[in-house]
């Protein structure tokens, strides 16, 4: 994965990323079309496939929302990079295939439209205006799996009757 | 094994005897709740996995109340897509727009005991923990996989017990205990675990102070808060839910549990400043803000006690002319008490708005939303910017006591 980075602060919440006003949207286009209004009423025109969000710690917390990772990704944003996360938005994301991408003492290295490669297998992401390269934490073996099947819902989808037996 | 309660319950729904912090488990869900918001996507979620019936629909716990009545078409049309699914599924566990907010609801009705596993798309879903359940917040997707399965996994979180011991001064309640404790340890300190309130000074609250504690859990990150089930529990349980249950009680020895002492003898009314829930600072440093609404209620401080202790305040007096005051009573059950007691006529005397049980301007998508430049003093659980309309509108949050008091001057007051 290789994008361009848009950076934020510390405690992005969900009311940052989609205001609750928004929330009785449900079509994604139009979630999208409102992301990060919170701090910048452009961001939805201004951000383009592929764009990396690069923040402090505790980013998504607040609501359990599901509105929050959809707007991103549907905003064609291809991962969300930070030095945490809050548990609901992680559940979230990864349940809809936004990849997420936990790296500790990244947010002070990393400047806005910096170009950034991540590699997952390797576990590095690397700014390639700076050539500093990070480690990244990876994703829990069972998250993982969800991750690669496409999501929870293709993941029931293929488990259903595993799950229930269990 | 020693264990917390947490790893007690979750031991439980997953069918072992045993269970452990960082384990990743599959637990049986005993109530999956949802709302009129994040119903929707959770039935579209649902339907993608292609089932035709929901695993348990006694299990499942529906309540209108963040858009009630609806206030736009879309709302209305969310309102109709839960409605359907309630019909089809069989679900009769509703409460359309009548009733009041969820967190306030589902143990009113008893629909939450001791020891059960509560999930629910909506991230104050902690607030239950108050009856010693372990009780979480999901989103959307995970609500499809219970609603097809009955189970969901969890990583089994830690425990932080905060050990509350002192008197509480007058005028000053469990939301200033609450506040103080997340001013101290932050809005990430309490990520992933397990939030347990315990000490004399929690065994000394009613049910309701506990949910106040219990409610605010997520707003340090937590992912469940947690009060020991005690006689008080079980006598707000009777009349209210048939229901079996198991208490279950942390050892002193578990392996996962970090204890942190609160004492609150010294403790001053707190107020969470803009726009996050951790800038706290004690009432003196901020008194006479300038403010244009006040907001009454709420799933934190929107209970019959909360009605009381600002009617006390406000009885005889009048509401500031310069700003306006919503007093939402969390319930229908909170309301009718309220309307007996005589409270709703103080606050209409006194020219504050009394509306219908609902969220409110908690969230900014209802009604009572504040514009560019404005302030608001709010009794809920979050003033994130934009969270209560204008991103460039300012949220403080306090105790009923102290958004009464400040009602009637117009800025933010000390009400001792
Ligand atoms: S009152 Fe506020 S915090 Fe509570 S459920 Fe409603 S919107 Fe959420």
């Amino acid at each position: 994965m290789k994008g361009k980075v848009w950076k934020f602060g510390d405690d992005v919440d969900t009311d940052i990323i989609i205001p609750g006003r928004y929330l009785v949207l449900r079509d994604e286009k139009e979630l999208a079309a409102c992301v990060m209004e919170g701090c910048d009423p452009d961001f939805s025109k201004k951000v383009k496939k592929g764009d990396i969000l690069v923040a402090g710690k505790n980013f998504g917390c607040g609501s359990s929302r599901e509105h929050a990772p959809i707007a991103i990704k549907a905003a064609g944003i291809s991962a969300v990079v930070a030095e945490s996360f809050a548990r609901i938005f992680y559940r979230n994301s990864i349940n809809i295939g936004l990849p997420l991408i936990e790296s500790k003492e990244i947010s002070g290295h990393i400047s806005e439209g910096d170009i950034v490669d991540i590699n997952i297998d390797e576990g590095i992401l690397k700014d390639l205006n700076t050539s500093e390269e990070f480690e990244i934490k990876p994703l829990p073996d069972f998250m993982l799996g969800i991750m690669e099947e496409g999501g929870l819902i293709n993941f029931l989808k293929n488990h259903l009757d595993e799950i229930k037996d269990e | 094994m020693a264990m917390t309660m947490a790893e007690k319950i979750l031991a439980k729904a997953s069918g072992n005897k045993e269970s452990e912090a960082g384990e990743i488990i599959m637990a049986n869900i005993d109530v999956a709740m949802t709302h009129d918001l994040t119903g929707p996507l959770s039935v579209e979620s649902f339907e993608k996995i292609g089932l035709k019936e929901v695993w348990d629909p006694e299990k499942i716990v529906i309540v209108f109340d963040h858009q009630v009545p609806a206030d736009s078409i879309d709302a209305a049309k969310n309102h109709m897509i839960m409605r359907k699914f309630v019909k089809e599924q069989g679900i009769h566990n509703f409460y359309d727009v009548r009733e009041g907010v969820c967190h306030q609801v589902l143990p009113e009705k008893g629909h939450v005991v001791p020891g059960e596993v509560v999930v629910g798309t909506d991230s104050h879903t902690c607030t239950h923990g108050a009856l010693g359940a372990f009780a979480t917040g999901i989103g959307s997707t995970d609500m499809a996989m219970v609603f097809a399965t009955g189970k969901l996994w969890f990583k089994v979180p830690e425990t932080i017990k905060f050990e509350i011991t002192g008197k509480l001064q007058e005028n000053v309640f469990a939301k200033d205990v609450v506040l103080d404790i997340i001013g101290k340890i932050g809005a990430d300190g309490a990520t992933y675990k397990a939030c347990e309130f315990g000490g004399e000074t929690t065994r000394n609250m009613t049910i309701s102070d506990r949910m106040v504690l219990c409610n605010m859990a997520i707003e340090m990150g937590g992912k469940s808060g947690l009060v020991e089930p005690d006689q008080k529990t079980i006598n707000y349980l009777k009349g209210r839910s048939t229901k079996p249950y198991e208490i279950m009680k942390t050892d002193s020895d578990a392996l996962s549990l970090e204890t942190m002492y609160v004492d609150v003898n010294e403790l001053e009314p707190q107020i969470a400043c803009p726009h996050n829930v951790d800038n706290v600072k004690p009432v003196s440093e901020v008194e006479g803000t300038h403010i244009d609404q006040v907001f009454l209620g709420s799933c934190t401080n929107g209970r019959l006690s909360d009605l009381r202790t600002a009617a006390k305040i406000m009885k005889g007096k009048e509401v500031s002319k310069n700003i306006r005051m919503l007093v939402i009573p969390a319930s229908r059950e909170v309301y009718s008490k309220a309307m007996d007691e005589g409270l709703l006529r103080t606050f209409v005397d006194s020219g504050a708005l009394v509306c219908n049980p609902c969220c409110g301007p908690c969230l900014g998508g209802h009604i009572g939303l504040v514009g560019p430049g404005e302030v608001s003093l709010s009794t809920s659980n979050r003033n994130f910017k934009g969270r209560q309309g204008s991103p460039d509108a300012e949220v403080y949050l306090s105790s009923a006591a102290v958004a009464a008091a400040s009602a009637i001057t117009g800025k933010i007051t000390d009400p001792r």
